[in-house]
């Protein structure tokens, strides 16, 4: 097991950059997602930290050692694609087994060393059956098992739930972060699903074209976004924006909307006068009467316990989520409470947070 | 139509319309088998049988063709026959019969195996030749690919004998006439085009990410090739070992032009075989069935691998 450091990593197809000067460590032992869209660099960064492609410059450090060059046989590595590439012509046993037969151990070993993979994943009644007629669960099983049975350095996976349907890939979550917490291998996983990243992470890096937005634990993540993006691609649904124009000096503590006034964490910085996003989750907003930001109602989702209430504002559509309890009806004007201290506020030029009290101290809420 | 729901269905055609198909496909067996039919029986007739007008369909049969094909022989005079101790074999009894005596082998055993050694080695040489350029076409960023590719296509684009004569001068001059290492070196440069092509095709289908598990697995890319990327283009080279076999097996035009001896193939020979008075049409017949049988042997054996080759992938995702 060992720490994964990525210094200053580019990667470029011809002319697109696919991979912008990534700086990031994995800790020994720790579960590390990389999260983003399709086409954001998260596969290509895991395919150079696997040596199935190299860097166009920066460095890549195992253990301590610069792989960097070095070819993916020599680092040691476990390696889960997201269609599995379980060996077609080879059974269950051969699958997992192929690893430990280029290394030249005797075959008691390695079949010792397979039959104990197969019990931890619970795969052993189907060592001897052909790959082409297991269910999607078991290749699954049995990719992770190839894996696990050399006792890597780390993992590296590729969305190897992609394939799976959505009910089955919940259950996969659960037993993905069970064998990490028994095996304590440090894991990189690359995935463009939020709920998979925020269930299994330690620690998160969202990627946006070839760029980390933000890394971090899934709670600051979600907390304490550090990028308009990473707020709209986080939470389902995603943080809401109210747009204005203003200018604030350090020190501020509240927002001026128009006429309206919002309380907002003290601000670290100056801002210039320019445009900016007020950023607030659907759940940090309260239905009050008594509210000066006023809006009307355009419709609603019931969820069981809660309901999304989508809300016409002077600043923009926003949803909040409330109990399910009090209803609303399209068209009704209503007035909206925020959670002051879990506001977040953007530069809409730079997409950037500014900086302010939500940044300081404890990240959770 | 039987009813609007199954307008465009892709459930089973109709009892009808398989049976019509059954009778094309079977009326078109029987239009391609008839010739051969009628080789394998004329191998069985007597000289005069085979030439008999009106076309004998009934017969009794006769090893005489199979004889004359396996053997040299001359006309002797019935005395000196008499004299001859008892015949040994059928084929003496037979050649006797028509007042001769078997003299010594034909040249039809060299020139078969002449032909297995030539078809099999450029086979091999085009289809090896072929499965690692079509790999490193279907993997790796070649300069000009494309424009490669269709070079190595448009070998196969011109007719045999406008190159035979250049082929012919430069194979004297290099001492490669009327050599088997010549005919198979030619053999495989025609078959190679075809190789690349069709293997390059099955070879685009096999997912890169078996070579890369393999290669995480600790093994070279050399290795991950032979151990799984070999493998799984078993189908593939099956199929284009049947296409580049059945080519240079059944080759006349190059062999007639550059082998005349020691290399000769069997295809040019086949039609030399002649008998007194004409050509012997039932050593012919003969000749040409045992021809058929390694091509035949060779299809059967792989024939599980070509039915799934020949549909090109659309079996396997």
């Amino acid at each position: 097991m060992a720490e994964i450091r990525v210094e200053s990593l580019y990667k470029s197809f011809g002319d697109f950059t696919a991979v912008k000067d990534s700086n990031f460590v994995v800790e020994n032992g720790e579960f590390f997602v990389m999260l983003g869209p399709s086409g954001c660099g998260k596969t290509t960064t895991l395919r150079m930290i696997a040596g199935l492609e190299l860097p166009t410059s920066g460095r890549i450090l195992l253990g301590g050692n610069d792989v960097t060059f070095k070819r993916a046989a020599e680092r040691d590595i476990a390696f889960v694609f997201q269609l599995f590439a379980l060996y077609p012509h080879m059974n269950v046993r051969k699958n997992i087994g192929f690893s430990l037969k280029c290394q030249g151990m005797p075959q008691r070993e390695i079949n010792r060393r397979v039959d104990e993979a197969a019990r931890i994943l619970r795969i052993e009644h189907i060592l001897d059956k052909s790959v082409s007629g297991l269910s999607g669960g078991d290749r699954q099983r049995v990719a992770l098992g190839r894996a696990i049975v050399r006792q890597p350095m780390c993992f590296l996976m590729d969305e190897p739930l992609g394939a799976l349907d959505s009910e089955f890939r919940h259950l996969m979550c659960g037993e993905l972060r069970g064998l990490h917490d028994r095996l304590k291998a440090t894991t990189v996983y690359v995935t463009h699903d939020q709920v998979e990243a925020m269930s299994m992470a330690d620690k998160i890096a969202v990627m946006n074209r070839g760029v980390i937005e933000q890394f971090g634990p899934p709670q600051e993540i979600y907390a304490k976004p550090a990028s308009m993006f990473v707020a709209d691609f986080i939470g389902s649904p995603p943080m809401n924006f109210l747009h204005f124009h203003a200018g604030l000096p350090r020190g501020a503590a509240e927002a001026r909307l128009g006429d309206v006034v919002v309380q907002i964490p003290t601000l670290h910085e100056d801002v210039a006068p320019r445009d900016l996003a007020l950023g607030v989750r659907p759940e940090h907003i309260a239905f009050d009467d008594n509210a000066p930001l006023r809006g009307s109602v355009y419709g609603s989702e019931y969820l069981g316990t809660t309901q999304i209430v989508t809300v016409n504002t002077p600043f923009g559509q926003i949803k909040a989520r409330t109990k399910s309890t009090g209803e609303v009806k399209p068209g009704e004007k209503v007035g909206l409470r925020f959670a002051s201290s879990r506001l977040s506020l953007f530069d809409k030029v730079t997409g950037r947070a500014v900086r302010s009290a939500l940044h300081q101290g404890a990240a959770h809420g | 139509m039987s009813g609007a729901s199954t307008a465009h269905s892709v459930v089973e055609p109709s009892a009808a319309t398989k049976r019509i198909a059954a009778f094309l496909v079977i009326l078109y067996a029987v239009i391609t088998m008839v010739p051969l039919a009628w080789i394998f029986a004329t191998a069985w007739k007597t000289p005069p049988d085979s030439i008999a007008y009106p076309p004998k369909v009934v017969f009794d049969p006769s090893l005489e063709g199979y004889c004359n094909l396996f053997t040299t022989r001359s006309r002797q005079t019935q005395d000196y026959i008499a004299e001859l101790g008892p015949p040994q074999g059928t084929c003496d009894t037979v050649t006797r019969q028509r007042e001769m005596v078997i003299v010594g082998p034909s040249n039809y055993v060299p020139r078969f195996i002449n032909s297995l050694i030539i078809a099999f080695g450029s086979t091999f040489l085009a289809v090896s030749l072929g499965v690692f350029a079509a790999y490193a076409f279907s993997r790796f960023k070649i300069p000009l690919k494309d424009d490669l590719l269709f070079f190595i296509l448009s070998t196969r684009m011109m007719p045999p004998i406008a190159v035979a004569i250049p082929i012919y001068l430069m194979y004297r001059e290099v001492g490669l006439s009327d050599s088997a290492l010549g005919m198979i070196l030619l053999y495989t440069a025609v078959n190679v085009s075809l190789a690349v092509w069709l293997l390059k095709g099955f070879i685009d289908e096999i997912p890169r990410e078996y070579e890369e598990a393999a290669m995480i697995d600790g093994y070279t890319r050399l290795q991950a090739f032979f151990k799984v990327v070999l493998p799984q283009a078993a189908t593939g080279i099956a199929a284009t070992s049947i296409f580049s076999l059945i080519f240079a097996w059944n080759e006349y035009a190059f062999a007639v032009l550059l082998t005349s001896g020691t290399a000769q193939t069997a295809p040019p020979f086949i039609p030399t075989i002649i008998g007194e008075g004409g050509m012997d049409w039932p050593a012919v017949g003969a000749g040409t069935t045992l021809f058929l049988i390694p091509v035949v042997v060779f299809t059967v054996l792989l024939r599980k691998h070509l039915l799934r080759g020949i549909t090109f992938g659309a079996v396997r995702k």
